[in-house]
């Protein structure tokens, strides 16, 4: 990991710009040679695309049913212990599951969680940011006061209404992260807003008398897009992390499913004997959120060299 | 300075009150409160009686009106499992949450600021490489899952620490390292930042050009700026960990708020759950607003605002 954001370079932006005109291909590569530089991004997109094809290919990847279970084979130690066969990688858990094809299956949960929790937090972020940031005034403040009461409430108390009365299902989950995560888009974009909007050539658009859909959609829509992408970045892995809380308040998608969070509650029980049940879930967790985190550090540096890495 | 601070304070009370608002309609939107709070096998008559005794038959206005005044002096109603006042129950476990989150706050502070520091003046150096590495750990290790490894490594293999409670002086070290550790990464990259940020101010410049001594400029012209944020980064952060330690206390049965959280939302105990919610909003509030007043007094920056 380089520190981009120290050297006062031409910066990746503008060498951006001046690969526009030229093919598709010349831009991937360019796209290439950043990611080259930066290492860590590199490292970060490579964990998520493992992600993203383990929950695509689940089926095609895991070597067993990950809801099979068979006693006979039961609490076996991974491959690499004494007593573990290469038959279960991982090994296997207390009903004799086999937590490689489990964890692979738990993909699935965490990256519908992270991917479709930040679409809609993303979405009535950039919305209700949008408004709130270009309308001003009151629409400004009694946004802000919605934003406050939903950051000062704890998630907790929308997780427990919403699992309580609606009960725990995937679509729940995704619902809960949705609207608690929402105002930190919100946030961001409001202020992204205001400072494109008090910008100079925002005020010229003004001046020569561009109507307020121009300058929305010409001008600040594709400035907000950088900034949210890196926010969105962030804010999955957060996801994936509370997903697997709410699966230990036993809130989260329902016990028979193969999450990583429903994996390290099960796990929890056999701490002491069995204690890789709960390690690799954990693990995965920690993967997944590592590559999202590196990702979003990269696009940061990549589409806004003006924020620092350690901006949030 | 005086208009900021009102205006702090008026948007505060602001988010008080769509917090109240927030709680009693969420509690009467999702159906019936009265099904919702009592157990699930209650039968008809015994539901027709909560209702009667909680009022819930009553007109939304007028519910909503006794809710706030009850609200305002503490009064969440009695918990259904322990059937004692709400607020008494969460009085008796606030200071064991202060408690831990004090030594978690502490911790934070004193292993970020430094790291940050250090880091942040001279960047690329093993001891920034530790601090980003801490600051990375803050936002990937699930809390949970570093709990468990913690247990099994240093309470059940070293037998350093007590599995779980709070009886013992050190049972305190596991549950606060592992609160501490978000806000730790937090605070390693702020501090990184302000100081990398302040460093290429043009005062530092100045100070420098004139012959200053890197110590000077460092402790007086850098350190000072950069407090700023962190103080109020640091105020706020201690609310969330004040509220937000359920998962941690759970797994190392801490005894304070965060396990009065989980185990009422397991026994389904709604009201000590709704007055569990308000309190923490409160305090979160509160230390927002303190640490927006400390910085409009603090930099003189914010006053024309």
């Amino acid at each position: 990991m380089t520190d981009q954001a120290l050297t006062p370079s031409p910066g990746p932006v503008a060498q951006l710009a001046a690969a526009r005109g030229e093919t598709w291909l010349d831009k991937l590569g360019y796209v290439g040679r950043l990611l080259w530089r930066d290492k860590g991004g590199l490292l970060g997109l490579l964990l998520f695309l493992a992600l993203v094809i383990s929950a695509l290919f689940a089926e095609q990847l895991a070597p067993h049913d990950p809801v099979l279970q068979n006693l006979r084979n039961a609490k076996q130690p991974p491959a690499w212990q004494a007593g573990g066969n290469w038959e279960y990688p991982l090994g296997t858990d207390n009903l004799g599951r086999d937590l490689l094809s489990r964890i692979i299956y738990g993909s699935r949960v965490s990256l519908t969680v992270g991917f479709f929790g930040v679409l809609i937090a993303g979405g009535l972020g950039l919305i209700f940011g949008l408004v709130a940031g270009y309308r001003g005034g009151r629409t400004d403040s009694i946004t802000s006061t919605i934003v406050g009461v939903v950051l000062a409430l704890p998630y907790l108390l929308f997780v427990v209404f919403i699992a309580g009365v609606f009960g725990r299902s995937l679509v729940n989950v995704i619902l809960i992260f949705g609207l608690t995560d929402a105002p930190i888009f919100v946030r961001v974009a409001r202020g992204e807003v205001l400072r494109i909007k008090s910008s100079g050539y925002v005020e010229s658009a003004i001046s020569i008398g561009a109507k307020p859909a121009r300058i929305i959609f010409e001008h600040i829509l594709p400035n907000l897009i950088g900034p949210l992408l890196t926010v969105a970045s962030f804010e999955m892995s957060a996801m994936i992390f509370y997903e697997a809380g709410l699966s230990f308040l036993g809130l989260s998608v329902p016990p028979s499913v193969p999450s990583w969070g429903n994996m390290l509650e099960a796990g929890r029980s056999y701490l002491r004997t069995l204690p890789w049940i709960a390690t690799f879930p954990g693990l995965a967790i920690m993967l997944a959120s590592l590559g999202m985190n590196l990702l979003g550090d990269w696009l940061r540096d990549v589409l806004d060299p003006r924020l620092r890495r350690s901006r949030r | 300075m005086q208009r900021h601070i009102l205006n702090s304070l008026f948007q505060a009370a602001l988010v008080l009150v769509g917090v109240l608002v927030l709680v009693f309609f969420m509690v009467r939107a999702t159906g019936d409160p009265a099904t919702l709070m009592l157990a699930r096998e209650a039968s008809p008559e015994q539901v027709a009686a909560f209702r009667e005794k909680m009022g819930f038959n009553r007109p939304l206005p007028v519910q909503f009106v006794d809710f706030v005044r009850r609200a305002v002096v503490g009064d969440f109603g009695d918990s259904l499992h322990y059937r004692q006042p709400a607020i008494e129950l969460i009085l008796e476990r606030m200071p064991y949450s202060v408690y831990l989150a004090t030594v978690a706050l502490i911790m934070a502070v004193l292993i970020a600021v430094p790291l940050g520091l250090l880091g942040g003046s001279l960047p690329g150096s093993p001891v920034d490489w530790i601090g980003r590495l801490i600051g990375l750990a803050g936002q990937t290790v699930p809390p949970f899952w570093l709990a468990l490894l913690m247990i099994l490594f240093f309470a059940v293999e070293l037998r350093w620490f007590p599995t779980s409670g709070s009886e013992r002086w050190n049972s305190v070290i596991m549950p606060a390292f592992v609160l501490s550790l978000g806000t730790m990464g937090r605070l390693v990259r702020l501090t990184r930042s302000a100081v990398l940020e302040i460093m290429g101010e043009d005062y530092i410049r100045t100070a420098r050009s004139k012959g200053l001594q890197p110590r000077v400029i460092f402790f007086k012209h850098a350190l000072r700026n950069a407090a700023i944020p962190l103080i109020s980064v640091t105020t706020v952060q201690f609310g969330y960990m004040l509220g937000g330690a359920v998962i941690v206390e759970t797994v190392f049965a801490w005894p304070g708020l965060g396990t009065l959280t989980a185990e009422s939302i397991g026994r389904r105990d709604f009201p000590l759950v709704q007055g569990v919610a308000v309190f923490t909003s409160v305090v979160v509030v509160a230390l927002t607003l303190l640490a927006d007043v400390f910085y409009a007094v603090v930099d003189p920056r914010i006053r024309y605002d």
